[in-house]
């Protein structure tokens, strides 16, 4: 059971009209590495994974909806006030044809999310190791982001949430490392 | 954590026929997380309004990115 409380993670502020960006932005909703896909992969995985990290994947695959939910209001922000021709000029005119301004779940390419993109193995290691690939790659993605953005009330957002993937590798290595429990023994292999 | 930096750089081949005027820096990430394994007890925290803006309690895994763009305009804190 989740307990929704109704304001963002962090702020979203956007400074300038600007709909390319939600093109780009799209990325982190519903692509391969994206928010969506994080939270799905983790919230799934937890069920088949050691006792003492099922806390780690609950609490992480939520704040990636947290995460999912600034993503969505930064794009929102950046079209909803687009005439149909600058979603055109911003390369967006085939997402306006489908969906007019409303948000969907495809990537920067417009490719539509897939499960493929997830995986559950149900090996503690390779589960946690692939989790901690999406992390790195989902960081990677935001520093991508930032490159292309000239917004900077858009990048402090976009700093903040990448800052929060480097957390989660963080927490996902320390996951490998109480399974594989000889963080404390002095052992030389 | 001391003066680690958590970017590295490297120099590609550029090639006398290349089409395009070469970037001759490469630069890429080495973020905290690589270098620090389990996190040990008693680090340095962040006072707790910074650490909400930072997006960590933790100061040795604070490492925000800017693009090359913000660098040059001199927006890096």
């Amino acid at each position: 059971m989740w307990v929704y409380e109704k304001k963002l993670q962090y702020p979203v502020r956007v400074s300038t009209c600007n709909p390319t960006l939600a093109k780009y932005l799209i990325e982190q909703y519903g692509g391969a590495d994206g928010e969506l896909a994080a939270a799905l992969r983790y919230l799934n995985q937890r069920y088949t994974i050691p006792d003492k990290v099922v806390g780690l994947l609950t609490d992480i695959g939520t704040e990636e909806f947290a995460h999912l939910e600034m993503i969505a209001t930064m794009v929102y922000k950046l079209t909803k006030d687009a005439t149909p021709d600058q979603m055109k000029a911003a390369g967006l005119s085939g997402h306006f044809a489908d969906h007019d301004k409303a948000l969907f779940y495809h990537n920067a390419a417009g490719v539509p999310w897939t499960a493929t993109y997830i995986q559950a193995k149900g090996d503690p290691i390779a589960d946690l190791y692939e989790d901690i690939a999406a992390e790195e790659k989902a960081r990677a993605t935001y520093q991508w982001l930032i490159d292309l953005s000239d917004d900077p009330d858009l990048n402090d957002g976009l700093r903040y949430l990448r800052e929060r993937e480097v957390i989660h590798s963080q927490r996902f290595r320390e996951a490998v490392e109480m399974l594989k429990e000889e963080r404390d023994r002095k052992k030389v292999f | 954590m001391n003066k680690h930096t958590w970017y590295k750089t490297y120099r590609p081949y550029i090639s006398p026929m290349d089409p395009c005027p070469p970037i001759r820096v490469k630069r890429y990430s080495t973020p905290p997380q690589l270098y620090v394994g389990f996190q040990p007890p008693g680090l340095e925290q962040f006072p707790a309004l910074a650490a909400l803006k930072a997006g960590t309690l933790w100061k040795c895994f604070y490492d925000p990115y800017y693009s090359m763009k913000e660098i040059k305009k001199g927006e890096r804190e």
